[in-house]
């Protein structure tokens, strides 16, 4: 396989992992956070209570796993791939969190919202015919 | 949305996009990773770790991330998670002017695309 063939294999297989494992920690860290219920005072003593909570929760910790997955993914990628191509074609994680929502945790999802998913997904397309890399090599 | 909500969204654009750009500077600092074993992987980390950079990437990261798990203890995944797509044109930004990519026609265009989506997946 050619260098810059490779070059995109290797972008899109890590791209797959990151809005894999992103959406997946997201609904997780969703979920554990709203069994606590409500916001606390943002005084520093109920902060702290809080945060303490929120990481006896399995759910938050099953989520940062999650994005620990996700944070390495983003990490490798980011080696040799420009941020502003990264960054805007991860954002098909923004769909698979709505369908997640949806599925997973029985979230309404309206026909606009639909709607804002397939233009993201364009959007993602759009950016996704450019080089990965527009900068020289360190 | 509350003062609360809107607080922790600032928090969480401003501080997540800029400690992505800041991992990023970090990443081409130590250069194109070839090798993806574990044993190299944690090589890499750990090099990557050694960059000031990443430090400070990670600090602000940190930030928003904690600002985020408050937000999710009272709005919804499916608002929370698009809202947060506004980072998309700072970063855009930032990747231009902080770390000297360029930004295309066609890239502009479909970040902003990404944006639509997301405004029209925030207001559905």
């Amino acid at each position: 396989m050619s260098g810059p063939a490779r070059t995109h294999v290797k972008t899109w297989v890590l791209l797959v992992l990151m809005v894999t494992f992103g959406p997946l920690g997201d609904i997780f860290l969703g979920k554990g956070m709203r069994q606590l219920g409500g916001s606390p005072e943002l005084r520093p003593a109920q902060l702290v209570h809080f945060f303490v909570r929120a990481f006896e929760s399995p759910l938050v910790w099953l989520g940062i796993a999650s994005l620990l997955a996700f944070f390495i993914a983003y990490l490798l990628v980011l080696s040799f791939a420009d941020y502003s191509y990264v960054q805007p074609a991860s954002s098909f994680a923004y769909a698979v969190v709505a369908l997640l929502g949806y599925f997973v945790l029985g979230e309404v999802v309206t026909p606009i919202r639909w709607l804002g998913i397939l233009v993201i997904s364009l959007g993602v397309f759009l950016v996704s015919r450019t080089p990965p890399r527009t900068t020289e090599r360190a | 949305m509350n003062v609360r909500a809107v607080l922790c969204f600032v928090i969480i654009i401003c501080a997540g996009t800029g400690g992505e750009i800041a991992v990023s500077r970090a990443m081409k600092e130590i250069g194109e990773v070839h090798d993806f074993s574990p044993r190299n992987l944690v090589r890499v980390i750990q090099r990557a770790f050694r960059v000031g950079w990443m430090w400070f990437g990670v600090g602000l990261m940190a930030l928003g991330f904690f600002s985020l798990l408050m937000l999710l203890a009272f709005e919804n995944v499916s608002f929370v998670v698009p809202v947060t797509a506004l980072s998309y044109a700072v970063g855009a930004f930032g990747g231009k002017y902080l770390l000297g990519e360029r930004v295309t026609a066609a890239r502009w265009m479909g970040v902003l695309l990404v944006c639509l989506g997301v405004m029209l997946v925030c207001i559905g």
